[in-house]
């Protein structure tokens, strides 16, 4: 095992002394008009947080209801309006801002050697207009609800639903000008403000992750804001450009939206494919295997996704011709996926593995995010896709690549980062029970899901047959089991802050940047910029 | 409705059991890919734990050899399934002139069919045991889907167009129609029931029952007042193309395409003649968008149909 000692001789500069960014003035004012990277980081975390419990409330009550056939505990339009409060807000609220906006803020200057983003305010407006739209979307949860789904497919949102539509894409657009200045403070940062000798190859993965979202951010996210923007214009003046009555196409809606809510997928696996690379290598002290083709993997799977939106209307009545060429180019994006498990199993090879809880965490996701990416390949062969498309099936794929996939890397990144962050240290015994709770939990909640859609279970049902029962009340306990491992580290986690012993500089003997710098960091990172003379990843087993 | 579970739904169709096979392999190939990882990183972890006495001399900075085999074997295996499902995708898909075709139209929150010799049914669609048949389907208000599980089938029904699917039921009995695609407030209670009879029975059933004149026989009375026949009958002095075995031929267009005849073909003939037109012809054609209705439009399209025949018959 290396000692911290033999990092301080490469980036010596780099450490400091100073007072920390949390000691930095302590009014809430403070806090509200900070131009830190760090502390809006965690201004985000807090907010992102609220989303994600309010996100899992309305699933819990899905399950409930789901747990017995007839349509019992709410009535058919509340079950709509819960599956859609519950889309909207873990994706646009929560998983889409999730790695980028909390860890990344916090991370992404450290990693490069920077003091602090490229446009420190440009970042403080980006967390003020996602707190905006986040608060329009709760407005109009609170006055009504939607019940369109998060897909909001016309001429359903256009003509047809009596719910407060128009707010909520309101809501939406808002949210997404915050990602797309996130993105542009993050693509100019990582191209100016690298510490010397930082070159691109010397990146961490996280950052490089961080880098290919922004791009996707950057790129694909106007073309939402201008589809929901159709919408909305479409609702309020029937001006006819995706009701049929007026001479508009619905399925135009469809690929528009599509052509963002694809990469969108992405937007939330890269950044957490970028945790997965940063904490296996340190918990198994061997460098990332193989980290130029991790790169060009990042790089390929955020062209491909670009390419591929039409795959999810292989039964929309898009051409046979379109769906062949939709459906090859998904499974080349299954490649670049597919490298990248290879090459986190590989990493383990002759290493010497410790399995704290961030290391439990990444573990716990490559398995699930192997399992999603390859449930992805039944989807995209054409033939199956026609039998499994909008059926439980899907349902299952998406959440193990987004929660088993997200969710799991970001909790990881969160436990990992921990004691950077807060300066203090949490139950190592609790933490790595939660990580195991959540796996079982997650697991039990929607493997039984694939069976369902395989079966015949379409998605969206508020009540359903009898059949499909024994399979649901499984899919129910799961998600109580699940509740219980997401509340658990809410609970230990803010013990920690009180109670926890003060964190060293690199608890896990870690060789990233970020670690060279105080627990937790001073306001400015560096005193003076580090110099860096290495790769990253400079594991010894 | 007491059925009992069953994982794989009966398969109620000859494409469902080649769909069957095509995700066992999937099954099998992924599930020992995933096994295999699994079982790696598992025995790494096992081995290589930090209390471990195991030999760490030695280790793989990278292996181009290793990485390129590992990216070049799954995507020659995704070529081939690929390949498989765009095979099985096609033939679900590609008009069959052998089909016989139902129409149904979607609407919140019923399935409404309509057969061939004008008998009508809502909620249910009774199909021929053995014989290929052509759903076509639209949808009168939102997007809706028409999933048979036992088929193994889905296609949206989208308004202002038809779109159509091809299958040969293999299986007597009763089968769960649900609608896939969310379409509103009681969109789980827009479900109905498939009943394949074998084909005597079925003609029974189609000539017994609440029906209306042929749809044929409507579409031809519909054919001329709507004065399509002034200029589409035979000896008419205006140059309109002949209609005559229309559905399922190969069209030649004015600006070099070829096409293959069917219904969405005709109704955008009729609603927007100017999209695809036909090479040796001027588009004089006038539009009917906003004249005709969708039902009338289904009945001129029977019409067209049979007109290829001697005569307008009914046929089971």
């Amino acid at each position: 095992m290396i000692s911290p000692q033999s990092d301080l001789e490469l980036e010596e500069r780099g450490t400091t002394a100073g007072t920390s960014y949390l000691a930095e003035g302590f009014t809430i004012w403070s806090w509200l008009s900070t131009r830190d990277h760090k502390r809006i980081a965690l201004l985000y975390g807090v907010s992102i947080t609220l989303f994600f419990f309010l996100g899992g409330i309305a699933a819990a009550l899905i399950r409930l209801e789901l747990a017995t056939p007839q349509g019992d505990l709410v009535t058919a339009d509340t079950y709509n309006k819960l599956f859609t409060a519950h889309g909207v807000i873990m994706v646009w609220l929560f998983l889409i801002p999730s790695i980028p906006s909390v860890l990344g803020n916090f991370l992404m200057p450290l990693m490069i050697g920077a003091r602090d983003l490229a446009f420190p305010r440009l970042n403080l407006a980006s967390w003020y207009l996602y707190l905006l739209g986040g608060a329009i979307v709760l407005w109009a949860l609170l006055v009504g609800g939607v019940d369109t789904g998060w897909t909001f497919y016309t001429p359903f949102s256009t003509m047809f639903s009596n719910s407060h539509v128009v707010l909520c894409l309101v809501g939406v657009l808002v949210v997404g000008f915050s990602s797309i200045l996130t993105g542009l403070n993050f693509i100019v940062t990582v191209h100016t403000m690298r510490a010397p000798g930082m070159g691109w190859f010397r990146l961490p993965l996280f950052v490089w992750a961080n880098y290919a979202t922004s791009l996707i951010l950057v790129l694909a996210t106007p073309v939402l804001a201008m589809t929901l923007l159709l919408v909305g214009i479409e609702r309020l003046f029937q001006v006819g450009i995706f009701d049929p009555a007026l001479g508009g196409d619905p399925l135009l809606f469809q690929h528009l939206f599509w052509f963002y809510s694809h990469p969108a997928v992405y937007i939330m696996v890269l950044p957490a494919m970028g945790v997965a690379s940063e904490i296996i290598p340190c918990f198994a002290r061997r460098p990332v295997f193989g980290y130029r083709f991790m790169t060009y993997a990042i790089l390929a799977i955020a062209v491909i996704g670009f390419l591929v939106w039409g795959h999810h209307m292989f039964v929309s009545g898009q051409s046979v011709y379109a769906g062949m060429v939709f459906s090859l180019l998904s499974f080349m994006v299954a490649v670049p996926s597919a490298i990248k498990v290879f090459n986190w199993t590989a990493t383990l090879y002759k290493g010497r593995i410790t399995f704290d809880a961030p290391m439990l965490y990444a573990l716990g996701f490559v398995g699930l995010f192997t399992i999603g990416g390859l449930t992805g390949l039944f989807l995209a062969a054409l033939a199956l896709d026609v039998h499994l498309s909008d059926t439980y099936f899907v349902v299952a794929h998406f959440h193990y690549i987004m929660v088993g996939g997200s969710v799991m890397a970001y909790l990881g990144g969160i436990h990992f980062w921990w004691p950077k962050i807060t300066g203090r240290m949490y139950s190592e015994a609790w933490g790595r029970l939660a990580a195991v709770i959540i796996f079982a939990g997650f697991n039990l909640t929607f493997f039984p899901q694939y069976l369902l859609g395989y079966a015949g279970m379409p998605r969206r049902y508020h009540s359903y047959p009898e059949e499909f029962q024994m399979l649901h009340v499984l899919s129910s306990a799961g998600a109580v089991t699940l509740a219980v491992g997401y509340l658990l580290p809410l609970g230990y986690l803010a013990w920690s802050l009180r109670y926890g012993r003060p964190a060293p500089r690199n608890p896990w003997q870690a060789t990233g940047l970020e670690w060279q710098a105080a627990s937790p960091p001073p306001i400015h990172n560096f005193a003076q910029p580090p110099v860096v003379v290495r790769g990253p990843y400079a594991y010894k087993p | 409705m007491s059925v009992p579970f069953r994982l794989l739904p009966l398969d109620g169709a000859q494409s469902a059991t080649r769909l069957d096979s095509l995700a066992l392999c999937l099954l099998l190939l992924t599930g020992v890919v995933a096994l295999g990882v699994l079982l790696l990183m598992i025995v790494f972890c096992v081995r290589y734990r930090a209390a471990s006495t195991a030999s760490r001399e030695h280790p793989p900075a990278k292996g181009r050899l290793v990485e390129i085999s590992w990216t070049v074997i799954p995507m020659l295996l995704f070529l081939v399934l690929y390949a498989w499902g765009a095979v099985d995708y096609v033939s679900l898909y590609r008009p069959d002139p052998a089909a016989t075709p139902v129409f149904v139209v979607a609407k919140q929150w019923m399935w409404k069919a309509e057969h061939r010799n004008g008998r009508r049914e809502v909620g249910q669609l009774h199909l021929p045991l053995g014989r290929p048949v052509r759903v076509v389907l639209t949808a009168q208000d939102v997007i809706h889907s028409f999933f048979v599980p036992a088929f193994r089938i889905k296609q949206d029904a989208v308004p202002g167009r038809y779109t159509s699917i091809n299958f040969t039921p293999s299986r007597a009995g009763e089968y769960q129609l649900f609608c896939a695609e969310f379409c509103g407030t009681e969109h789980s209670t827009m479900t109905g029931k498939i009943v394949v009879m074998p084909p005597a029975e079925y003609a029974q059933w189609l000539a017994a029952g609440p029906r209306q004149p042929g749809m044929a026989a409507r579409g031809f009375a519909l054919f001329r007042s709507y004065g399509c026949s002034g200029c589409h009958a035979a000896g008419s002095s205006v140059h309109a193309p002949d209609l005559s075995n229309l559905l399922g031929r190969r069209v030649h267009l004015q600006d070099g395409r070829v096409l293959t005849a069917d219904e969405a073909y005709v109704r955008d003939s009729i609603l927007v003649p100017r999209k695809d037109i036909v090479a040796g012809y001027e588009p004089i054609m006038p539009s009917f968008a906003g004249q005709i209705g969708e039902e009338d439009l289904l009945a001129i399209i029977e019409y067209i149909r049979e007109s290829g025949h001697d005569q307008p018959t009914e046929r089971p």
